[in-house]
């Protein structure tokens, strides 16, 4: 069988992801997400009298403790694999990999381990945001003035 | 209104990353570094705080909003102590988000066993 054959060969057998099935979850669900939280933003306004700003701080951190307590007991695994990025992108996802690499690495001792490695996944998205965030505020400082 | 712009902005935001894994070898973490970068690039001239305006917590909810937030408490120290509150107010907004994100990180692994 030739290179170009064989290759086809492969092609027929490989799972296609289902593009537009994924897609459809991910928005329903992401939308979904978004939705109660704004509910929730909304709740907290009334019952606490709070700014929409704060109130909006408190919304991350519910949301943040729920997905550490989800992932903990080992459900947040089983959702993702059904509804995708729908749970990564929110905030959830930035929770989600601080407390699995704590809960990964503990055997290997609380400095080592824990310690070592908790910001093994969420250490890329604080890197790159805050390079990024150097660079843009230089570039606003020069163009704008502050 | 404002419920609908909130439905609309998380989900087109979780469908466009859910199309960039489906489509390119990308993982999830480079999916979530472009975004955070993304949203500080968006808030530069204010552009995402028209989003969270009109879409309320839609908008704060994604990963994009960490990078707003990032930018965002920058330049608010920026305009108080000049330049080198680039530095100083970095994290000023984000802080409460990543320490309780540790916070209860560490309890629950204290508390529990990984499941696998």
């Amino acid at each position: 069988m030739k290179n170009q054959e064989y290759q086809e060969f492969i092609k027929k057998y490989t799972p296609k992801p289902k593009v537009a099935k994924n897609g459809l979850i991910a928005f329903l669900v992401g939308g979904l997400l978004g939705l109660s939280s704004e509910i929730l933003l909304e709740i907290y306004m009334f019952l606490l009298h709070l700014p929409r700003k704060e109130s909006g701080v408190l919304v991350i951190l519910t949301l943040i403790v729920i997905a550490s307590i989800l992932t903990a007991f080992g459900i947040f695994d089983i959702l993702v694999t059904k509804v995708k990025s729908a749970l990564i992108i929110p905030i959830t996802g930035f929770a989600h990999s601080i407390t699995s690499a704590a809960l990964e690495y503990k055997t290997e001792g609380l400095v080592l381990g824990i310690g070592a490695n908790i910001f093994k996944l969420a250490g890329t998205v604080i890197l790159y945001g805050v390079v990024a965030v150097y660079l843009f505020g230089i570039l606003r400082i020069l163009i704008m003035g502050g | 209104m404002i419920y609908l712009n909130s439905f609309l902005f998380c989900g087109t935001i979780c469908l466009i990353s859910q199309l960039i894994l489906d489509n390119t070898k990308l993982t999830p973490g480079h999916v979530t570094s472009l975004f955070v970068v993304i949203g500080a690039f968006l808030d530069i001239f204010g552009i995402y705080d028209r989003f969270v305006l009109y879409c309320g917590a839609g908008a704060i909810i994604p990963i994009t909003s960490f990078g707003h937030l990032l930018i965002h408490g920058a330049m608010d120290t920026v305009g108080k102590i000049g330049p080198l509150g680039l530095a100083f107010g970095i994290f000023n907004l984000t802080s409460a988000g990543i320490s309780i994100a540790l916070v209860s990180a560490f309890i629950l692994c204290l508390l529990l066993k990984p499941k696998h």
